[in-house]
């Protein structure tokens, strides 16, 4: 009897293969658009099949660009050809530098919104509007005002990421257990020594909570962010290949995104068991 | 003397406002502590213990009246004053260490990190923890991790040791070891303590004086009970002293009867400022008179 994690990767295997070969199929139409098939059906789709052919490439030309890209990730040939590994670090850079500006906004004001309820009071009104408004709507305003499309990008970032960060610090913040500021009270412990050895520890398991949602939705905002200004970065990759009609590199692109999206999350998530405590 | 009066309940009440309704959990309530004695305070859930002893601590203010400690009304928290949780309320991201040194790092805070260390240490071992000092606290049983909690207070050398229930959520077996070791480190520091409880058995193995408190909405002190066990009483020849069950019923017979028709036949003569001293009840022995106990606090 084998662990169910290893039953798990088994069938995780059994379910990429299998959608291997149905994509592979299904591009190359073997046996997939057989007889079993309607022929009104077969017929409109044999019209479009004959001019899509060219264009929708199997999973082994997939594999063959990936090969491609992860031999040569860095290569620079001017503005419209850059390699894949330099256009993510332009994407990763933006969302690190907004990011950070965001968190280094964040991390005080929740101090503040969670701590004092004429601040939460105050601020929430702002907060509850700004926070629906979808960050790409802030690009015009940012682009007039900044008139820099690489300072806009981040300035979106910044913008989309700070949320949840605000919202989840002031609401550790405010939910510290009475009982452990009543020990700092007891001991005659200062403010600050008090936010930084009993909110802050406190706090930080939901802190961290905010900057997972921050930097996933932070890195769902740089593709789309970067297809708008344009120049260098992932986004702007996949808009680019797109024109070229070259299918292979937008699906080689996809995969790379989602790994990075995958790897930035499970940082945070480390960071996040690595500053819980069970009580 | 001053003594008799260290800790001073002047007049405090405690009084919430629900909507527009105001409940007054007890109003005009008075009472002395001397220094040096372990009094413990028994009533029925509600009746506002709790809020006493959070008042006693500074982390409530009452709605009227003073608490005087040592000649200064209090105004706040303050290091003087350990409280001992219910909740134990260890730091559950610091070590067992770790939570004792923040306190005794907040009492000396020019202290150096080996003095902070050793001294964190030195109440570890008195607690009988040794050898789990690098443990976090959930990884300790109930009756450690209140351990911690009494280490922990004592480590900054209260001048009164504050307990809310400190046992009641134990087995039977560690309630009775730690209680073992609460009324040794109290008697070995002539500690000044007050403690709540609802086990009247606990309050006659450790305390000194037994404050009993009506119910509520409205709670009196309807009088203060002298222990008139000897000191150095043991656990297990408790129940053999001749004044053990007298004093027991004595108690069980307030919770149960007295205490709740206390507040509508008032005793004769009987002073919200100056509840009564008891040490007489049914088959309770000849006590000395209250003076001579006085004065027995005092050069304790
Ligand atoms: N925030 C509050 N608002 C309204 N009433 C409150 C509030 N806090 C406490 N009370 C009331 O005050 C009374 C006294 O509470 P307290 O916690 O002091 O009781 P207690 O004697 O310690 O009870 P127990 O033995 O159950 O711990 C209770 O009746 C409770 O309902
Ligand atoms: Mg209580």
């Amino acid at each position: 009897m084998i662990g169910v994690r290893a039953r798990a990767a088994l069938l995780s295997a059994f379910i990429f293969l299998l959608s291997m070969v149905v994509w592979h199929m299904a591009v190359h139409g073997g046996g997939a658009g057989g007889p079993a098939l309607d022929p009104e059906y077969a017929k409109l789709m044999g019209v479009q099949m004959a001019g899509a052919k060219s264009a929708m490439p199997g999973p082994l030309d997939v594999g063959a660009k990936l090969v491609e890209h992860l031999r040569h990730p860095f290569y620079n040939n001017g503005p419209n050809d850059k390699g894949l590994g330099l256009q993510l670090l332009y994407s990763i850079g933006r969302v690190a530098l907004g990011y950070t500006l965001a968190l280094a906004a964040a991390l005080p004001l929740g101090f503040l919104i969670g701590m004092s309820e004429l601040a939460y009071k105050a601020l929430d009104p702002f907060i509850q509007i700004l926070k629906p408004v979808s960050p790409l709507a802030w690009m015009p305003l940012a682009l007039y005002t900044i008139k820099d499309s690489g300072l806009s990008a981040i300035f979106v970032i910044f913008i989309c990421s700070v949320w949840p960060m605000l919202i989840n610090t002031a609401f550790g913040v405010a939910s510290v257990r009475k009982e452990w500021l009543n020990v700092a009270r007891t001991l005659e412990v200062g403010p600050w020594r008090r936010a930084i050895t009993v909110i802050l520890p406190a706090a930080a398991p939901t802190i961290l909570t905010g900057m997972r949602i921050s930097v996933g939705i932070a890195w769902l905002v740089i593709v789309a962010a970067e297809m708008l200004v344009g120049g260098t970065g992932i986004g702007y990759f996949v808009w680019n290949e797109w024109n070229n009609l070259s299918i292979s590199n937008v699906i080689v692109a996809i995969l790379m995104i989602g790994l990075i999206g995958m790897i930035l999350d499970q940082m945070l998530a480390r960071c996040q068991r690595a500053v819980t405590f069970p009580e | 003397m001053a003594d008799e009066r260290f800790i001073s309940v002047e007049g405090i009440a405690r009084r919430y406002a629900v909507g527009d309704h105001v409940t007054t959990i007890f109003e005009d309530l008075w009472l002395a502590l001397p220094k040096g004695a372990f009094t413990c305070v028994i009533g029925h859930s509600g009746c506002g213990k709790t809020t006493v002893l959070n008042i006693l601590a500074g982390l409530e203010s009452p709605s009227e009246g003073a608490v005087i400690v040592d000649g200064h009304e209090i105004s706040g928290p303050s290091l003087d004053r350990a409280v001992i949780f219910q909740g134990h309320a260890l730091l559950p991201w610091k070590t067992v260490l770790g939570n004792v040194a923040y306190a005794v790092a907040s009492r000396w805070k020019t202290a150096s990190r080996t003095e902070i260390r050793d001294r964190a240490q030195r109440y570890i071992d008195l607690v009988g923890l040794r050898g789990s000092e690098h443990k976090r606290p959930a990884e300790l049983s109930g009756g450690m991790k209140q351990r911690v909690g009494i280490a922990r207070a004592l480590s900054i050398e209260p001048k009164i040791l504050l307990m809310d229930e400190p046992f009641s959520a134990l087995d039977a077996l560690t309630r009775g070891a730690l209680q073992d070791e609460a009324r040794r480190l109290c008697a070995e520091a002539g500690q000044t303590v007050f403690m709540i409880t609802h086990d009247v058995d606990e309050a006659i193995y450790l305390a000194d004086r037994i404050v009993l408190m009506t119910n509520g909405p409205g709670a009196l002190v309807a009088e203060i009970v002298e222990n008139p066990l000897p000191r150095d009483r043991a656990r297990d020849a408790l129940h053999h002293a001749a004044a053990y069950y007298p004093l027991r019923n004595h108690l069980i017979d307030f919770l149960v009867t007295r205490g709740g028709a206390f507040r509508d036949n008032l005793p004769a003569g009987y002073d919200r400022r100056r509840p009564p001293v008891t040490t007489q009840w049914p088959g309770a022995p000849i006590a000395p008179t209250p003076m001579a106990m006085a004065t027995n606090f005092a050069t304790r």
